[in-house]
């Protein structure tokens, strides 16, 4: 069994600011990711961010990465980390966690404290046929043409039309790949402004009020039939039949908390989060006294946010094992809660307030 | 391949060209990229047929959640190959139904 002070599932921006954060403070850190590299969704995402300087605004969201693994690289020593490993299960008996690496070589190992880093899963749309090869995930999408410069397919249908539907398609055209139309069931567009404004100046359909009625193929992806629908989001008859190869879903991501489940965390629904999520208190701290939680797997925000909930979890974590003195550490989580107070400043923090508000507690009683 | 040769952010660099073999053909990938998105690059879409109603999967999540993307690889059943890398030699099939474990193969 191997031991160590602090594991930290999940290697995206909140998982390696844990991480940093820890180590920083004096803890020993074990980092396992299931991907082939560090980074979670941000090694997928060429437009510059949004945020706050602090957390890198105007910043593309791959070299935002680049600048973290930088930083670890500092803490080769404090921070062990696995690639392509995966954390697949939390024994209540003795708090074990299990992880494999690839897909046959399994350990165990022990952690003092845990942070659950792991990001997000995607949303499917029930329709006929959206098993069908070429029904693919917007994050696949992004991980094939962004990660590894294979084009998706030769024509996509965006199913969505939030900031990742709109991202995505303009991605897809900078790949050189065509965008048949954009279906939305709201009757505007859901993303930033200035996303929607690149997507319209190239002239892609945009069908709001419709939705995917069903995929056209029998092997393969071939098209989809397209019907609008009213305002109760009942169909109203009129179809489209568009051909296409590729049927890309961004109609959202909900928490990935499994592992949050399996340790008994106590879990709450909460819609503005976008699913399920553990209650924590100000310092990400879940019900479970050994396990902290951070970034989307807290709830879905923004890779701003995620970095700054992973760096309060890391202070959190190195707290309750006596790393650090405590001025320093009360000085760290008042800079990081002013700050992440001010990304939740706008108007889509005011969701995310009314969300947590739900789910946070201010201390667990001891 | 069909790679994405032009891009205006992004300079792709790929690992060693290796070949492998897909149901038996050979194959070109860059070494070390996942199983799945070599195959997407000599356009294969399908990689798996479910046990019960034999329907086609292929690739779906690329982040090793969702299943669709399981395959034979060496001889071992579902592999997640969007996240396992390709290494030269390779043996990937096709997936039809659970599969086996090599344990009870014989
Ligand atoms: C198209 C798009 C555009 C975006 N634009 C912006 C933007 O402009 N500004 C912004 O701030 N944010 C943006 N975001 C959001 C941002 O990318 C996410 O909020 C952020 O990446 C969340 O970070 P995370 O570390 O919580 O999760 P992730 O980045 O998802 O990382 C989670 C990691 O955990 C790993 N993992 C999961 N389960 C396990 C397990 N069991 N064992 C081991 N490892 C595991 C995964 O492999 C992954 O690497 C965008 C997202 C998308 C998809």
């Amino acid at each position: 069994m191997r031991q160590t002070e602090v594991l930290v599932i999940g290697g995206g921006p909140a998982g390696l600011s844990a991480a940093l954060e820890a180590a920083s403070l004096g803890c020993d850190v074990t980092l396992v990711d299931s991907d082939l590299a560090l980074g979670g969704q941000l090694i997928k995402q060429t437009h510059k961010f949004f945020g706050s300087k602090e957390e890198r605004a105007g910043t593309r969201g791959f070299k935002i990465s680049e600048m973290l693994l930088e930083e670890l690289h500092g803490y080769k020593d404090k921070i062990k980390v696995h690639t392509n490993c995966t954390a697949t299960g939390y024994y209540k008996e003795d708090g074990v966690i299990s992880c494999v690496i690839g897909e046959e070589k399994y350990f165990r190992i022990q952690a003092k404290k845990i942070v659950m880093a792991t990001g997000a899963q995607e949303r499917l749309l029930p329709f006929p046929k959206n098993h069908l090869p070429g029904v693919y995930g917007a994050g696949a999408v992004q991980t094939l043409m962004n990660v590894y410069g294979v084009a998706p397919g030769e024509k996509v249908i965006m199913v969505g039309a939030g900031n990742i539907g709109l991202i995505v398609s303009y991605q897809l055209m900078q790949a050189g790949v065509e965008i048949a139309g954009i279906v939305e069931a709201m009757d505007k567009i859901g993303g930033y402004w200035v996303h929607a404004a690149k997507i319209r100046r190239m002239g892609v359909p945009i069908y709001l009020r419709h939705t995917i009625k069903e995929a056209i193929g029998d092997q393969i992806v071939k098209g989809a039939v397209i019907q609008e629908i009213n305002d109760k989001f009942q169909p109203t008859g009129t179809e489209i039949k568009i051909d296409a190869d590729i049927i890309c879903m961004a109609v959202g991501l909900t928490p990935t908390c499994e592992i949050l489940w399996q340790a008994g965390c106590k879990m709450i629904y909460v819609p503005q989060l976008c699913g399920h999520v553990a209650q924590r208190d100000m310092n990400m701290r879940t019900s479970h006294p050994d396990i902290w939680v951070a970034g989307d797997a807290a709830g879905i925000e923004e890779a701003s946010a995620a970095m700054v909930e992973g760096r309060i979890a890391g202070v959190g974590v190195a707290k309750s094992l006596g790393h650090g003195n405590a001025s320093e550490q009360a000085k760290r989580l008042e800079d990081y809660k002013g700050r992440i107070a001010d990304l939740r400043g706008g108007e889509v923090g005011q969701k995310i307030c009314q969300g947590l508000k739900v789910c946070t507690v201010n201390q667990w009683e001891v | 391949m069909n790679l994405i040769e032009k891009h205006p952010i992004i300079d792709f660099k790929h690992g060693k060209k290796v070949t492998f073999s897909f149901d038996g053909k050979e194959m070109e990938g860059f070494e070390g990229d996942p199983i799945a998105a070599a195959l997407h690059a000599n356009g294969v879409r399908i990689y798996r047929e479910t046990p019960i109603k034999e329907q086609t999967r292929g690739f779906f999540c690329a982040i090793g959640k969702c299943s669709s993307c399981f395959m034979v690889v060496d001889g071992v059943p579902n592999v997640r190959t969007c996240v396992t890398p390709l290494k030269v030699g390779m043996r990937v099939e096709t997936q039809r139904g659970k599969g086996v474990i090599a344990m009870d193969a014989e």
